[in-house]
């Protein structure tokens, strides 16, 4: 039977926002990129706590991903908005789960097919172990060890709650 | 009988060939498909990793500059290898040549046939003697289909009035010879468009034009009343040849779209035409430059209409699964 247990989300947004906050006070001009779904929720979520206006765009992978020829098209892809312009700028690419790190690499490369930003800083809400590519994060809110049969699942976007979900 | 041939076991589209008998919900997902492909040509390396390693031939046995290059275009942006092939059209295309044609073509490992052809089922002949691995899409085939023609109209469409239940729609001019308007009747009717309208003189009409689902006017200015959106056709100077129309010049005095006829259709009515065409033939220039016109745009439109058909079509996940 599936069992879920709700996860205190709270602590792990204020981390990821006081991490972020740091790393940006020397930075000119970022902005922010949410991957779709759970990643825009969190981008819209520190946009509002962060200091000063940092434009947000938002990205949807699914054209890029390694496993395209094996999941085929998904007919629920959302264009990529990303509002502003991408060359020499300072992008903070937001996602909800740090997993095995192919989403991060296949956002990178769309990143890259709009512009050729100065620097890329991965802020991530939840980290969990299970990495298949050397792709690490600049700002957690929390880190979790999970079983192989356990899954992190996000709602929102109002209110924000996370649960870890136990397949049978 | 099984599925149709341009489907696959699950539905999912294997070759486009014409809107006839694909379900309303196969539409609406070409069109939402093509609405994610639109923000690809805002960037700064218009290309997505879609098709990646396929390749495409454009098998043209028409002249055509805007839908070969639209298709070529397409192709390019999902990243697919283009081959643009232009067959003769002075000599016969017997089939058992256009047969060996595709026998070679297919020992070059394409994925997918993009055609063009002066004979009507030419795209379904072609599907149903290839590789069991390749796709088809028809880029119009005599006077019977040109699906994505029609699609990139029904997304322009959708883009300004997206509720088709609520629309009155006109097609004007040579329904007789044109493929792009009854590739467009299916595609309406299937989305259960309020009304479809053909307005034309008897000569350019087909005999049957009713069975098609639309209503029959002879008169410009009564079947443009009250209508949401108006599409021209492109009238061919060898009609006039064929003693189907007296004149061009009589042809726009009677059916020519101008400034003051638009007036009978509402205010807000959108005016579009498949293009090339032929000023003070179809419509005036103050029209098909003015602001209601969207000709324009169905050319960007069409860019993604055929990249949301080659990527549904070469997604080959649910045939094997």
């Amino acid at each position: 039977m599936t069992t879920t247990a709700e996860y205190n989300i709270t602590t792990a947004l204020e981390n990821l926002t006081q991490s972020l906050t740091t790393h940006l006070s020397s930075c000119q001009e970022p902005a922010i990129i949410g991957i779709h779904t759970g990643g825009v929720w969190i981008a819209e979520h520190l946009q509002q706590r962060l200091p000063g206006e940092i434009p947000l765009g938002t990205l949807d992978i699914s054209f890029y991903r390694d496993d395209f020829s094996r999941v085929g098209l998904n007919p629920e892809v959302r264009p990529s908005r990303i509002p502003f312009d991408i060359d020499g700028r300072h992008i903070v690419l937001v996602d909800d789960v740090l997993y095995t790190g192919r989403t991060i690499r296949a956002a990178l490369n769309e990143i890259f097919d709009y512009g050729r930003p100065a620097s890329v800083l991965l802020a991530i809400l939840i980290e969990r172990d299970g990495r298949q590519l050397p792709i690490a994060a600049d700002c957690v809110g929390d880190i979790v060890i999970l079983q192989d049969n356990e899954q992190i699942k996000l709602s929102g976007p109002a209110p924000l709650s996370l649960e870890i979900v136990k397949l049978p | 009988m099984n599925h149709p041939l341009q489907l696959d076991q699950s539905g999912g589209l294997k070759h486009f060939l014409t809107i006839e008998g694909l379900k309303r919900e196969t539409l609406i997902s070409i069109l939402d498909t093509a609405e994610s492909m639109t923000g690809v040509t805002d960037r700064s390396i218009k290309k997505i990793p879609v098709l990646r390693g396929k390749t495409i031939a454009n098998l043209f046995f028409e002249p055509s500059t805007r839908t070969r290059t639209t298709f070529e275009l397409a192709a390019k942006r999902l990243s697919a290898d283009v081959l643009n092939i232009a067959v003769s059209t002075s000599a016969t295309i017997k089939g058992e040549s256009l047969l060996d044609t595709l026998r070679n073509l297919e020992a070059m490992h394409v994925d997918m046939f993009v055609v063009r052809h002066p004979q009507s089922g030419a795209a379904h002949f072609i599907a149903q003697h290839v590789a069991p691995h390749i796709s088809i899409i028809n880029a119009g085939d005599g006077r019977h289909a040109h699906p994505t023609q029609a699609m990139l109209d029904i997304f322009t469409v959708r883009r300004h009035k997206p509720d088709f239940g609520a629309l009155r729609v006109a097609i004007i001019g040579d329904i007789l010879h044109s493929r792009v308007a009854r590739s467009q009747i299916h595609a309406l009717n299937t989305l259960l468009t309020g009304e479809v309208r053909v307005i034309a003189p008897k000569t350019l009409l087909p005999i049957d034009v009713e069975s098609l689902g639309v209503k029959v006017f002879y008169s410009l200015k009564e079947g443009l009343k009250d209508t949401d959106v108006v599409i021209m056709l492109r009238l061919q100077h060898e009609r006039m040849q064929a003693g189907r129309l007296p004149s061009e010049r009589e042809y726009y005095h009677h059916y020519g779209l101008t400034r003051d006829r638009l007036q009978l259709a509402k205010s807000d009515a959108l005016v579009m035409h498949p293009g090339p065409i032929n000023r003070g033939v179809e419509m005036s220039s103050s029209v098909a430059d003015g602001p209601q016109s969207a000709i324009l745009e169905q050319v960007s439109h069409g860019i993604a209409i055929r990249m949301a058909v080659m990527s549904m079509a070469l997604d080959r996940t649910r045939a094997t699964s």
